[in-house]
């Protein structure tokens, strides 16, 4: 009996001391975004919300938020539209060679994203290409298609391929059996390889470093503002992007998600 | 004869299918990928990159003690990184599984992770307000009188690990708790039935099942730290450069993109290694 009550008081007490540590860099994070005063250090002299004002006045870093949106949304279409197909592909049709296709699909994900962002830089500097948002978006493809191929693939079962064949029977071409059959009924994952692309795009600080030049996402512009030091604004921007994702995380666990799993 | 024609255009519609995604592949990754190897073996001669084949890079690495220190940091760093954060997260994990009761556990995984949602950049900037010299922790043990001089932990490898750690620890709680909860609680229950104590059973049973799932996500934790810039970067900063760092400086000051390859390749090399390592291990594939 006192054994148990010892090995329970410790289990607790490691839960909270593990939690206080994955917990105490965000919880000063945004403690001191309302910081009034110029360091977001202690001691904290009361809340303001100044830096939150500062960072919506601050176009070059609402530019960067629009940038990062507009290149997270387009490149997982992309990746998903790419993967979809090919897994499609690789899952209803046996071609010859189907194993090294798949791992060649695979293999950037096993590569260090310096290594992809460095490989596409060093070709694209060869060609004499601009660095822009769309090669930012290249190079975010590249590092999403993987993602989105093997969580489409993995999720087409082969109880699909009797519903596909009755509309194929029926006279469906096959974009219209994909269309209107075959993505509806991988709905689920479609959106999960989505919304973890996004999510993985909106984060991506190297490949978005080194291929953009005049244009950056917001990781990049957060990278600059880190220059000037420690800065409230910074906390500001950082609690706004993770109270942002929380948001996200939380509508997708009860509407999506939630609804999946009861059907 | 109907039957080989079919198949035929069947054949050309899977290719079609296929295409675009093989083909984005090899174009910007394949081929950028030779590009940079091939690279590797050139030479930078002032603002020029000669296309001579040679291994000079590759000599220089291992002949210049500031490159070779930088793998050294790197592989040093990972490995105290990787080790620390499964011996962190194992119990947390456990815990979970085995303690928290089963309509909270989902709660609670989520609220393990939740950090995780934080920018990455950002993720690593905050330990910076924690660590630093008039950062939470100075302040608070100086606040305590527990000692005189604030503490230099940013700008030092003990950051960097920190960084990492905190990181890692969410990362491998989410594979480890997956890897213990599919065990079939029939396994503890024969070896209790053998006579094995709470210990044994952990030791000689789940302990071993759940191995696979730990080296896996050991395995994912050593490629994503061992190619991480930001963490060593914000955390570490200029001392003790890991390679990364090592291969930015490159393309920065020096414009010496294939000394940049050359080391770049040597951290895949590094990663390959790792991966042969744990390959009997690993279980990446669909089950």
């Amino acid at each position: 009996m006192l054994r148990r009550v010892f090995v329970s008081g410790v289990s607790w007490t490691y839960l909270a001391l593990v939690y206080a540590f994955i917990f105490l860099p965000v919880a000063v994070l945004v403690l001191f975004s309302f910081q009034d005063g110029r360091l977001p250090v202690p001691p904290f002299n009361g809340f303001s919300m100044q830096w939150y004002e500062a960072v919506f006045a601050d176009r070059k870093l609402m530019a960067a938020l629009s940038n990062s949106m507009l290149v997270a949304i387009s490149s997982s279409v992309v990746s998903c539209v790419l993967g979809f197909l090919a897994a499609y592909s690789l899952a209803r049709y046996k071609l010859p060679g189907s194993a090294l296709q798949r791992g060649l699909l695979i293999a950037p994900m096993t590569v260090s994203y310096l290594i992809i962002a460095l490989g596409l830089l060093a070709l694209l500097n060869a060609l004499h290409m601009p660095l822009s948002l769309l090669t930012v978006g290249i190079g975010h493809v590249v590092i999403n298609l993987p993602l989105c191929f093997a969580i489409i693939y993995a999720s087409m079962g082969d109880h699909q391929i009797n519903i596909e064949r009755a509309a194929r029977d029926l006279g469906a071409s096959d974009f219209k059996v994909m269309a209107l059959v075959t993505a509806p009924m991988l709905m689920p994952s479609i959106l999960a390889a989505f919304f973890l692309s996004v999510t993985f795009s909106w984060d991506e600080f190297i490949i978005a470093f080194l291929l953009s030049r005049f244009d950056v996402t917001l990781p990049v512009e957060i990278w600059s503002m880190l220059r000037s030091g420690l800065n409230p604004k910074t906390n500001a921007i950082g609690s706004l992007v993770f109270l942002a994702s929380v948001a996200l995380l939380l509508i997708l666990e009860f509407s999506l998600f939630g609804r999946t799993k009861k059907q | 004869m109907t039957a080989t024609t079919l198949e035929d255009a069947d054949r050309r519609k899977a290719w079609g299918f296929a295409a675009p995604a093989l083909l984005w592949t090899l174009a910007f990754f394949v081929v950028p990928f030779l590009f940079m190897a091939a690279m590797s073996l050139w030479k930078r001669e002032g603002r020029e990159i000669v296309r001579v084949w040679n291994l000079d890079n590759y000599a220089r690495f291992f002949s210049e003690n500031a490159l070779l220190q930088g793998l050294v940091n790197s592989l040093e760093i990972t490995v105290i990184v990787t080790v620390l954060s499964v011996l962190l997260a194992y119990p947390l994990a456990w815990i979970i599984a085995e303690r928290v009761p089963k309509r909270f556990q989902r709660m609670a995984l989520i609220l393990a992770i939740l950090p995780f949602w934080t920018s990455y950049v950002v993720r690593s900037y905050s330990w910076l307000l924690v660590l630093s010299k008039n950062g939470v922790i100075n302040q608070m043990l100086t606040g305590l009188g527990l000692i005189a001089e604030p503490l230099e932990i940013a700008s030092t490898r003990t950051a960097t690990v920190i960084g990492f750690v905190h990181f890692f620890v969410m990362l491998l709680t989410l594979t480890i708790y997956s890897n213990l909860i599919q065990l079939s609680p029939n396994y503890r229950r024969a070896a209790a039935d053998l006579g094995a104590n709470a210990f044994q059973t952990f030791w000689h049973v789940v302990l071993p099942l759940t191995l696979p799932g730990i080296m896996t996500g050991a395995f994912l934790t050593f490629v994503l730290c061992i190619g991480d810039y930001v963490t060593p970067q914000i955390l570490g900063g200029n001392n003790e450069l890991v390679l990364p760092q090592i291969i930015m400086l490159q393309l920065g000051r020096r414009a010496d993109f294939p000394m940049a390859a050359a080391l770049s390749i040597i951290l895949m090399l590094a990663v390959t290694v790792a991966y042969v390592l744990c390959a009997r291990w690993l279980k990446i594939e669909r089950a």
